[in-house]
């Protein structure tokens, strides 16, 4: 199961790459939503899968699946949902100021 | 020692608050004690009886580099002429800077290169040598640059700096070169191994880099450009690095290093060449000059040739005479540094066309001046150093026939003949100096204020050192045992014994002494005559144009590549980014041999979980080619609302709920946003840039997933998530794991991440409120 998530998981990189290539800034919020989950799913797949209870302290269980990559996905999704809103307004904002969503056309000034 | 060395360094600490009582007291009173204090120190090891110290402390054990000071007859001369002629600029400095200047910049400049300096002389591990050598030519062009109001200024100094600074790397490349080859840093080791070094065929390589460190540092032809635009430091900096000291750190790392080299041909020819022609060219060109210190300048470049071409030379008298005249030309030309700095001061320029007889408005500056530049003409009378080491000069350069082999003979016939030219031209140079300055028609209405004597506080410098030059010149005996001869004896690496006399009858250099005066007074009497050819021979313009025509190419290249890659395309970036990260990492893990595909211990596969992989693998393709904004949410949402069915089975409850949670306000804010956005348009890029994409796309998700896999199959430490396991409930007082790692073992990275949040809702919140204010001026 671990090498079909791992598989999984570099799918979802390539595309979530592939996106960021891309000029449109639409594209390059969804590479980086994609890249975020692929990043989610590699850290849980690293830390076996399917190894005992969730992670919740029972009475009489000894068997937990390890809580460290769980807790760092979850610092990593927040932050991630951070991330992505904010570019989504700065997409916003920069299309109403600028007229235009092409990376190509919004390059910085030539005289710095 | 090391006390003595970094006490001005420590200082220089403190200077900036010094500074600040400018108003009441002018800083470099309090801080002038502390180089005579280092000076008394030296002095207290002046005697016949010196031995040589070493006194080291570990620095960098792991690269045997060391603060090792070594303090013989070589490094004590020279430790005495930075203390000492140090103590005479700051004295002489409070005079000349007016205390509207930014003063503990100057003064911690000053005191930074003090410790430097010291450093490069006392430093016996080569690379601490190399560090204190580089913060020489930091702290000079922090000097050079002190007015950096001024263009003419902010060039020399970048001028010393990029020319120093790339003979430095040069002799950084010869040190390690001789480390290698000796296996020590120390350089008494490597004096002690010097036959391993002469035989390596490492040999020409090592001399070179050696050679053209020193060469520019001490401003050798055609290195030499630099020193005439380091002019535009303040006075006190002339007179102290571009004279008496940094200058001098070449003719140190020769004179340290002819122990080894000392019997080498080619160290001979090439030393001593350089040496005679900086000699020629720098009095030649110092004659054409009108500013005062143009002409001090390059006549510190010739008399730098002069000592550099007797370390070539290589025999005892010649490097006795060197010795001698390191310390002879600190004391003279010291002393007129100052005086043309008084000069300048008092009538307000330096043009030597607009100045003259101003002997009667400063009669005590000009005699001042008469003994200095006499001294440094080499006019034989027995109350002037310069005479001696010249006269000295003239003799070893006679005695060089037979001596370093046969090849070289026909320059050892050529050599003294130069060196009389270049006297005689040193001659020539001094006494137009002098009666430019001082003689002559006086000419009141070119200059812009009203020459008057200098204080004199402001006089006592230059008093100190010309006292120097007649007691040197009138008992040289006094300076010879306890001193030279250890220095001497420091360089040539056995006992020299020297007499330094006036007198030695009718000798050949004799002769050479008084060809010098004859010719050289014909020809400053009829210089008028000669100023049309002094004109027409070329002269330092086609260096400088070299230099200058370097300078612009490399910052035109340098730019050009920079804007190859930096075009402001950002896709450009990620391009190169995520290229390098690819083939770096792959090549790593290719090279560690750290690709492993032997999976042992998997978890079974459910029909279930294949199929939400597949369907969340669909989707993700999918984003790729839907050209429509709502079935780019939803192909996005899919991914995401599969990863957190992948958490419900894979035992993450808080998991899947803050991704459910996530999920949901991430599609409402994207169908939010794609309101105002246009639509997804297909794409145009090329067919070039698309094969870009695609192969970096697929190249970095195959990287994952050998990375993935391989890391899967590779444990190297023990896990530490057991330690949250039991810990959980005895110290973090709850029964949800992942909830007590991130809100108490973890706590501060979640309140960082908090914070993260906080950030970027404040930016979106800017964001949406910021109004373009225009017109609102």
């Amino acid at each position: 199961m671990e090498i079909l998530m791992a598989i999984l998981a570099s799918i979802l990189f390539a595309t979530a790459i592939y996106n960021l290539l891309q000029k449109q800034f639409l594209r390059i919020i969804i590479g980086t939503v994609l890249l975020s989950h692929a990043a989610h799913l590699f850290l849980l797949t690293m830390g076996k899968l399917k190894r005992g209870n969730p992670p919740v302290l029972v009475e009489g269980v000894t068997n937990y699946t390890d809580p460290l990559p769980q807790a760092l996905i979850l610092t990593s999704i927040v932050i991630s949902f951070g991330v992505t809103s904010f570019l989504l307004v700065l997409a916003y904002r920069t299309y109403t100021l600028n007229k235009s969503d092409n990376m190509d056309e919004l390059r910085g000034s030539s005289d710095e | 020692m090391i006390y003595a060395v970094f006490a001005p360094l420590l200082f220089a600490i403190v200077i900036p608050f010094l500074s600040r009582m400018k108003h009441k007291i002018h800083t470099g009173w309090l801080i002038l004690p502390i180089p005579l204090f280092v000076f008394i120190y030296f002095v207290s090891f002046v005697g016949s009886d010196f031995e040589s110290q070493v006194s080291s402390y570990n620095w960098i054990p792991s690269l045997d580099i060391s603060l090792s000071f070594h303090l013989d007859g070589l490094s004590l001369l020279f430790a005495l002429l930075i203390s000492g002629i140090g103590s005479l600029v700051v004295l002489y400095s409070i005079y000349y800077l007016d205390k509207k200047e930014r003063l503990g910049h100057f003064y911690t400049y000053l005191y930074i290169f003090m410790t430097a300096m010291l450093g490069v002389v006392l430093s016996d591990n080569v690379f601490a040598l190399y560090a204190f050598w580089e913060f020489t030519s930091l702290s000079s062009f922090l000097l050079i640059g002190y007015w950096h109001f001024k263009e003419r200024s902010r060039y020399g100094a970048i001028k010393s700096l990029l020319i120093t600074v790339s003979g430095g790397f040069s002799l950084l490349a010869g040190l390690i070169s001789l480390t290698i080859i000796t296996g020590t840093t120390s350089i008494r080791e490597m004096v002690n191994q010097a036959d391993v070094i002469l035989e390596s065929s490492f040999l020409p390589l090592v001399l070179a880099f050696l050679l053209l460190g020193a060469f520019t540092k001490s401003a050798q032809f055609p290195f030499h450009i630099w020193l005439p635009d380091a002019m535009e430091a303040p006075t006190p900096v002339s007179a102290y690095l571009h004279s008496a000291t940094m200058v001098k750190a070449g003719i140190y790392l020769m004179a340290r290093f002819s122990a080894i080299f000392g019997g080498e041909p080619s160290f001979f020819m090439l030393l001593s060449l350089f040496g005679i022609v900086t000699l020629v060219c720098g009095s030649y060109m110092a004659v054409r000059q009108t500013d005062l210190k143009a002409i001090l300048a390059y006549s510190t470049i010739s008399q730098l040739g002069m000592i550099m071409a007797m370390l070539g030379f290589g025999t005892d008298i010649a490097i006795f005479a060197a010795v001698f005249h390191i310390l002879n030309h600190a004391t003279f030309k010291g002393s007129l540094f100052m005086i043309a700095g008084i000069v300048d001061h008092e009538t307000g320029t330096r043009d030597i066309r607009k100045l003259g007889g101003l002997m009667t408005f400063m009669p005590m500056s000009a005699t001042l001046a008469l003994f200095g530049t006499f001294s440094m003409a080499g006019v034989p009378l027995p109350f002037l150093n310069g005479f001696y080491s010249k006269e000295m000069f003239f003799d070893a350069s006679l005695q060089l026939s037979g001596y370093a082999g046969t090849f070289v003979e026909i320059v050892a016939i050529v050599l003294p003949y130069l060196a009389v030219i270049g006297s005689i031209f040193t001659f020539v140079y001094s006494m137009y100096l002098f009666f430019g300055t001082f003689r002559g028609k006086y000419k009141e209405e070119q200059l812009p204020v009203k020459p008057h004597e200098a204080p004199f506080m402001m006089l006592l410098s230059p008093i100190i050192l010309v006292t120097g030059v007649i007691v040197i010149g009138l008992f040289p005996s006094l300076f010879n045992n306890g001193l030279l001869t250890h220095a001497a004896d420091a360089v040539f690496g056995d006992e020299v014994t020297k007499e330094i006399s006036f007198w030695h009858g009718f000798i050949p250099p004799l002769y050479m002494s008084l060809t010098v005066v004859v010719l050289g007074t014909i020809l400053v009497l009829t210089k008028t005559k000669w100023e049309k050819v002094y004109n027409i021979l070329p002269g330092n313009f086609s260096f400088n144009q070299i230099y200058d025509w370097g300078v612009n190419q490399l910052e035109a290249a340098s730019n050009r590549i920079t804007f190859t890659y930096m075009n402001g395309s950002l896709r450009l970036y990620m391009v190169l980014l995520l290229a390098s990260v690819t083939a770096i990492t792959g090549t790593a893990l290719f090279i560690s041999d750290g690709i492993n595909f032997e999976v042992t211990d998997v978890a079974p596969v459910t029909v279930h979980e294949v199929l939400i992989a597949i369907v969340m693998a669909i989707a993700a393709i999918a984003t790729i080619f839907v050209t429509n904004r709502l079935a780019a949410i939803l192909v996005v949402g899919v991914v995401g609302y599969g990863l957190a069915i992948l958490f419900v089975l894979y035992s993450a409850p808080d998991l899947a709920l803050t991704q459910l949670i996530v999920e949901t306000v991430t599609v409402a804010l994207f169908l939010l946003c794609f309101y105002h956005l246009p639509n997804l348009t297909k794409r145009t890029e090329s067919i070039a840039q698309r094969g870009v994409n695609i192969v970096i796309s697929i190249g970095f998700g195959a990287l994952m997933l050998v990375m993935s896999i391989s890391a899967y199959n590779s444990q190297f430490f023990e896990t530490i998530s057991d330690y949250f396991t039991e810990n959980s409930y005895k110290l973090g007082g709850g029964d949800n794991i992942v909830n007590v790692i991130l809100v108490d073992f973890r706590g501060l990275d979640t309140l960082f991440e908090v914070s993260v949040l906080f950030g970027a809702g404040l930016a979106i919140y800017t964001l949406i409120r910021f109004r373009k204010n225009k017109g609102a001026k």
